[in-house]
């Protein structure tokens, strides 16, 4: 289960991340594609925070697909219509709800890898977001299914984001600015699947926090 | 008349572009949708609709992008339209599309005609 006041936090505490972990994404860009995404991701949750307090009063919905649209219009990479589409995908799987089941968390999470999918054109394997986001949504079904709490799901779907994230240190990158450099990509870690991971670190401490 | 729409992560050189095609084509309907707000690098989605939006005349508008996010940038504002049947993001060289599809527009030509021409500039040999 997820209350409002929950999702909110997330985005706050993600937004926390990505401008802590600003240059160590950018790092990670630099290596392998245009050395942008530690300041795009921390210049669009920046001007997401500045927008929350105009819709925290809304449903989740609401929210979600305000956060999608202050991301599309202030990230300014490839990160901006991916974690936009997501963020929005996320608000209309969840229309008019106050409060999320488990069930709903799972459903906002799939659409949400939907639109990704749909935005990027692409699949698992390609050295993207998809790569530690698939794992960690699959692991949430999984502990789901098996009978574990949210928060238990959370903590196994960040650990199995982190391994996707190794995971794109061994494969080549076929999509975007990476894919450039072929075979020089192996190596190095996506920053784009790692920006991912962060997200899935954030709802798990926020779970944790909530104690669910 | 058809309207054209220059999406680059860089604002300069989507007004340069526009620059040089109204050089040759000085009524055609072109808006620049470079770069951020603040005019840093990438794209904006809101701009690039406020840019569909100032040239779109009924006629149909054709969207030349650079790469990458400009490319989804530019589709997710084309979803964000009321009516999106003559919006088409073109496959071509960003400078030259904008030439050839402003001259092309500005002669009257039909969507369809100038979507054609434009997929003639990505063939186009310079020597």
């Amino acid at each position: 289960m997820a209350t409002k006041a929950e999702v909110l936090d997330f985005i706050r505490v993600y937004a926390d991340k990505m401008a802590e972990h600003r240059q160590e994404l950018t790092d990670f860009d630099q290596a392998i594609g245009d050395g942008d995404h530690g300041i795009n991701m921390s210049r669009g949750f920046k001007a997401v925070i500045e927008k929350l307090p105009t819709v925290e009063d809304k449903n989740i919905d609401d929210i979600l697909k305000a956060v999608g649209m202050t991301l599309v219009s202030t990230v300014g990479g490839a990160s901006g219509p991916l974690y936009g589409t997501a963020f929005m995908k996320a608000g209309a799987a969840v229309k008019g709800k106050e409060e999320l089941s488990d069930q709903d968390v799972i459903l906002a999470f799939d659409e949400a890898v939907g639109g990704i999918q749909f935005r990027g054109k692409a699949v698992q394997g390609e050295k993207t977001i998809l790569d530690s986001m698939i794992p960690a949504i699959d692991a949430i079904k999984a502990s789901i299914a098996a009978g574990k709490s949210m928060t238990d799901a959370l903590v196994d779907a960040e650990a199995a984001a982190w391994d996707g994230v190794e995971y794109t240190k061994t494969i080549i990158a076929t999509k975007g600015r990476a894919s450039y450099l072929g075979e020089r990509s192996i190596g190095h870690q996506d920053p784009g699947a790692t920006s991912m991971a962060y997200a899935f670190q954030a709802a798990k401490e926020v779970a944790l926090k909530a104690g669910n | 008349m058809v309207g054209i729409v220059v999406v680059s992560h860089s604002q300069k050189i989507a007004e340069g572009a526009v620059e040089l095609a109204k050089q040759m084509a000085p009524e055609a309907k072109i808006a620049a949708a470079g770069g951020m707000e603040d005019g840093s690098i990438g794209t904006d989605v809101s701009k690039i609709l406020a840019g569909i939006e100032a040239v779109q005349q009924g006629d149909g508008v054709v969207i030349l992008v650079d790469l990458g996010s400009a490319v989804m940038s530019s589709e997710m504002a084309i979803e964000m339209l009321e009516d999106s049947s003559q919006v088409k993001i073109i496959d071509a060289p960003i400078v030259e599309g904008t030439i050839f599809g402003s001259v092309e527009a500005s002669i009257g030509s039909s969507f369809e005609e100038v979507i054609e021409v434009l997929a003639g500039a990505k063939a186009y040999k310079k020597f």
